[in-house]
């Protein structure tokens, strides 16, 4: 956790990223950077466009504008020859532990499949080898490796994918939202297991997670997404102690607390819910929940400004706003 | 005084490929009127299962066993037409994702007008007024607009206070929610919970609230009880458990949540081992592979569900964590 | 794959009908390759002195003869033998088109599926019964031609279905994740899209089999199939239907075959589909 941050090359530089599905614009103007050993927790809700981030930072959706550079080589413009080469230091895990790991497959060679493709040079015993070695190293046993898939539960399929994921040592691991399907107390194990492999291999990681709780424990700073926009960029620290943006004080606030004695100080908030398919075509797309709105918001989109040194927000009101972090809010 | 709703020795097991899976083993329980009562467990535990067998909604290779009373009447032996009766109107359920259970090509309107047609008998602009007056109530807004829209149209919040709206419909003595919560975002789930506490306030039905989210049941249970592998191993006032769990796994599931009111970690806490597999069977205590208080006895002999210090405690546990 | 394929042998092997089925076909394939060998009278040789016999097994003509005087059994055993031949023949031919088609409109998307789709949809729009009579007439009757014409038609649904499970196999999140892991286009085509495309392709055309046998035997009794001497089950129970009244085991004889070989392929069709579908554990 306390690996030591080169702040002068980025290891990711990813400026006025934009990904549309037909007509429906599912990010924009994402812009930032990613440092070496570095963990950025990305949080926002369902729909906010944080999976597309992942996905369109690895090229597995189309990106309409905008450039990913990875160590100086913008992976939008590669080839796809190059880009296949680059993916040797850049693997992600994904959501769903059992539907990312083919049916067909055994463990085994779901875990040698990086290994097949960028070692061609190993024989079938040093494959099997280091895929052995790797599942003692995420927790599981290496005589596990000839079983399929379905046999597993969903912590171990995830810690399946993680070994795939891991196996080379990439530079840059993505996980989306690695946690979400597994039961509590499976939770801390993986996210415990991805600490230590990053320890050991210096990978940086993007965690995404809607999950505030999970995303404090390991992340150096966090991105707020809304809308398909970042909205706040901070230390972790900061973040917790202090967020700017009303829509990270909300999240914020709406984390549930597991105590009982808690439920008196819950404010009773008041429902103003937009419907599912309503675009926010001007101005702020938070402007509708947000308590703090006044006339510009509904104009003009708040650009991401510094606010404080490392802290950035998108509000217009961003400096004015009172400092705690449990404002009230309305909306959901 | 009898209570609402009264579970004895359920049983629930599968049947695959010639064999048969238990699910849920001889869980008992009580539901008084106007209770809150929470389920806890992890996937695989049964906890929705129970439930699933006291509305009459078990898969068809599920069989149930046991007696479950509603009102004093045994509904598991109830014919299906008898139990359409109660089920739906003083006996109602709200499921994880409302997407599944309203009808996409039918308009929220008709959806819960027609539940007032059918159990209530009345008129359908009867229906549709008191329909418009529930949405009003469980605080969605432009409830006019909404009653003309279809299911698709809202977004997941929405549909869940329909949802939770038309399980209120026939002011239900029980409403059973399984998982209220889980599909929706962080912002909109607070909400969700203090639209079923200001429900509750308001109507007085019983509520039984089944999450894997401790943190979720803290909010609104009265009592809470925790199950493992198909048995309740924990069962205590939400005060007491929070305050001092006895059961190992309950007191370990408690700090493994992670929270923002704790000390930032560099290491999660964790729960050692996997949950146990539907079917897995063990002659002593199913914890007893994860548990570090478990000995020989926790392995051979398994522990009852007894009755400790104060009266609404009960913990499974041969050797329950001291106060 | 192996692991696929393991497992579902192991699966099959547990299901009762589906072997007795198998064993069933395999008996009747048996019985068409060696029967002539123990059968001294041939298909086509005319017997005079045995003209619409019945069938008993200590005359010389175990299942009776028609009304030329051809030994049924001879006759019988050939039929299978074609009609089986039409129904694997077709069915490979429209399992490789469909395969080749679909795999590719699905795979590669976009416009090409679209242009592809669409030239499928055309030719199903075609009847095909006046398609095979239109060949017919154009070039005479020809047993390839029967083979060509049924498979040219049989393989539009194949390669829907092809099309469609790829598809859905593309949006699978371990197709992504392979894309993620670097693989390039031939190994994920290779490793990811065909093993979980096969099951239900292989069940598919098990059970197209009895489909075009059926349609070769519905031609054949309309005369546009196989043509004497040579015989197909379609073109002896045609034979046979005229006879009806007078020597039923003319009828009876092949149409029995029929139905029990296409009981027997639609059973082990369907346990094969059981024993590969994954969605069931």
């Amino acid at each position: 956790m306390n690996a030591v941050i080169s702040v002068s090359n980025p290891l990711l530089r990813i400026t006025d990223l934009r990904v549309d599905f037909g007509s429906h614009t599912a990010l924009r103007d994402v812009s930032f950077d990613l440092f070496a050993g570095e963990t950025l927790g990305l949080v926002g809700e369902s729909g906010s466009g944080k999976s597309t981030l992942a996905r369109a930072i690895l090229r597995l959706v189309r990106s309409s504008h905008g450039s990913v550079v990875w160590r100086g080589r913008d992976l939008l413009s590669c080839d796809s020859r190059e880009l296949r080469a680059l993916r040797r230091d850049l693997q992600i895990v994904f959501q769903d532990p059992l539907a990312s790991l083919n049916p067909r497959m055994t463990v085994g060679e779901a875990i040698a499949e990086p290994l097949c493709i960028f070692e061609g040079a190993l024989n079938a015993r040093e494959r099997t080898g280091r895929v052995a070695a790797m599942l003692e190293r995420v927790g599981l046993t290496a005589h596990m490796i000839s079983r399929f898939p379905h046999e597993f539960s969903g912590g171990q399929c995830q810690r399946i994918g993680i070994a795939r994921a891991m196996i080379l040592s990439p530079k840059l691991l993505v996980c989306d939202e690695p946690v979400s399907s597994l039961d509590v107390s499976i939770q801390g194990q993986i996210v415990n297991l991805l600490l230590d492999l990053q320890r050991d291999v210096g990978t940086a990681m993007i965690f995404i997670s809607h999950n505030l709780a999970v995303v404090r424990h390991l992340s150096h700073r966090i991105l707020v997404m809304y809308a398909g926009r970042l909205v706040e960029i901070a230390p972790r620290d900061a973040l917790f102690a202090a967020p700017i943006h009303p829509y990270s004080r909300a999240l914020l606030a709406a984390v549930p607390s597991p105590t009982p004695v808690s439920r008196t100080v819950q404010a009773s908030a008041a429902p103003v819910e937009a419907s599912s398919s309503q675009p926010v075509t001007t101005g702020c797309a938070f402007r509708g929940r947000c308590a703090y709105a006044v006339a510009v918001c509904a104009i003009t989109i708040p650009p991401l400004e510094e606010m404080t040194p490392g802290h950035w927000a998108a509000c217009h009101r961003g400096r004015e706003l009172p400092a705690s972090g449990l404002g009230t809010f309305r909306g959901c | 005084m009898t209570p609402l709703l009264s579970i004895e020795e359920v049983s629930v097991s599968f049947s695959q490929h010639k064999r048969s899976i238990a699910a849920v083993r001889q869980v008992s329980l009580a539901v008084a009127a106007r209770e809150c009562v929470g389920i806890v467990g992890e996937s695989g535990s049964g906890k929705t299962q129970v439930f699933m067998a006291v509305m009459g909604l078990l898969a068809a290779n599920a069989r149930a066993d046991g007696s479950v009373r509603f009102e004093g009447h045994d509904i598991l032996a109830t014919a299906p037409e008898h139990l359409n009766r109660v089920r739906g109107s003083k006996l109602t359920m709200i499921f994880q994702d409302p997407m599944t259970s309203l009808t996409p090509h039918l308009k929220i309107g008709t959806q819960l007008a027609e539940v007032l047609v059918c159990h209530a008998g009345k008129s359908w602009s009867e229906a549709r007024i008191a329909a418009r007056r529930m949405l009003e109530r469980v605080r969605v807004p432009e409830p006019i607009r909404r009653l003309n829209q279809y299911p698709h149209e809202l977004s997941g919040g929405l549909r869940q206070r329909v949802m939770i709206g038309m399980s209120l419909l026939c002011d239900p003595m029980l409403v059973i929610a399984d998982e209220p919560t889980t599909a929706l975002d962080v912002t909109v789930q607070a909400q969700i919970i203090e639209l079923l506490r200001a429900m509750r306030e308001e109507v007085g039905t019983a509520l039984v609230l089944i999450s894997h989210d401790l943190a979720v049941v803290a909010g609104l249970a009265d009592r809470i009880l925790v199950m493992y592998a198909g048995r309740i191993v924990e069962s205590a006032t939400a005060v007491e458990l929070f305050r001092h769990a006895q059961h190992p796994y309950t007191a370990e599931l408690l700090k493994c949540i992670p929270s923002l009111s704790s000390p930032r970690l560099e290491r999660l806490p964790t729960l050692a081992g996997q949950p146990p597999q539907p079917g897995d069977s063990l002659p002593g205590c199913m914890f007893a592979p994860r548990c570090s208080r478990a000995a020989e006895r926790c392995r051979v002999e398994r522990p009852l569900l007894a009755p400790t210090v104060g009266i609404a405690r009960h913990v499974a546990c041969h050797y329950p964590l001291p106060p | 794959m192996s692991g696929l394929f393991d497992d579902a042998a192991r699966r099959l092997r547990s299901n009762p009908g589906a072997l007795c089925a198998m064993f069933i076909i395999l008996s009747m394939v048996a019985l068409t390759l060696i029967g002539p060998w123990f059968n001294p009278n041939g298909g086509e040789a005319l017997d005079w002195s045995h003209v619409a016999s019945q069938p008993a097994l200590q005359s010389a003509h175990w299942f009776g003869t028609d009304r030329l005087g051809r030994d049924l059994f001879a006759r019988t055993l050939q039929g299978t033998r074609v009609s089986l031949a039409v129904g694997l023949v077709a069915s490979a031919v429209s399992l490789l088109v469909g395969i080749g088609y679909g795999g590719v409109a699905g795979y590669v998307g976009g416009r090409t599926d679209h242009v592809m789709m669409r030239i499928i949809e055309i030719l199903s729009g075609l009847p095909l019964i006046f398609f095979v009579i239109f060949l017919t007439v154009i070039f005479g009757r020809n047993e390839y031609l029967l083979f060509l014409s049924i498979g040219a038609v049989g393989w539009l649904t194949m390669a829907r279905i092809v099309r469609g499970q790829t598809l859905s196999i593309r949006q699978r999140e371990f197709i992504e994740a392979a894309v993620a892991s670097g693989a390039g286009t031939a190994r994920i085509i290779a490793k990811h899209v065909i093993p979980n495309v096969i099951g239900p392709v292989i069940v598919y055309a098990t059970l197209t089999v009895p489909q075009i046998i059926m349609f070769e035997s519905f031609l054949s009794f309309l005369g546009l199939g196989i043509q004497e001497p040579r015989a197909s089950l379609g073109t002896l129970i045609a034979e046979g239907a005229g006879e009806m009244e007078a020597a039923p085991w003319i009828l009876l004889v092949p149409g029995g075959f029929l139905a029990v070989l296409l009981l027997c392929l639609n059973i082990f069709g369907d346990g094969l589909r059981d024993a590969l579908d994954v969605k069931e554990r």
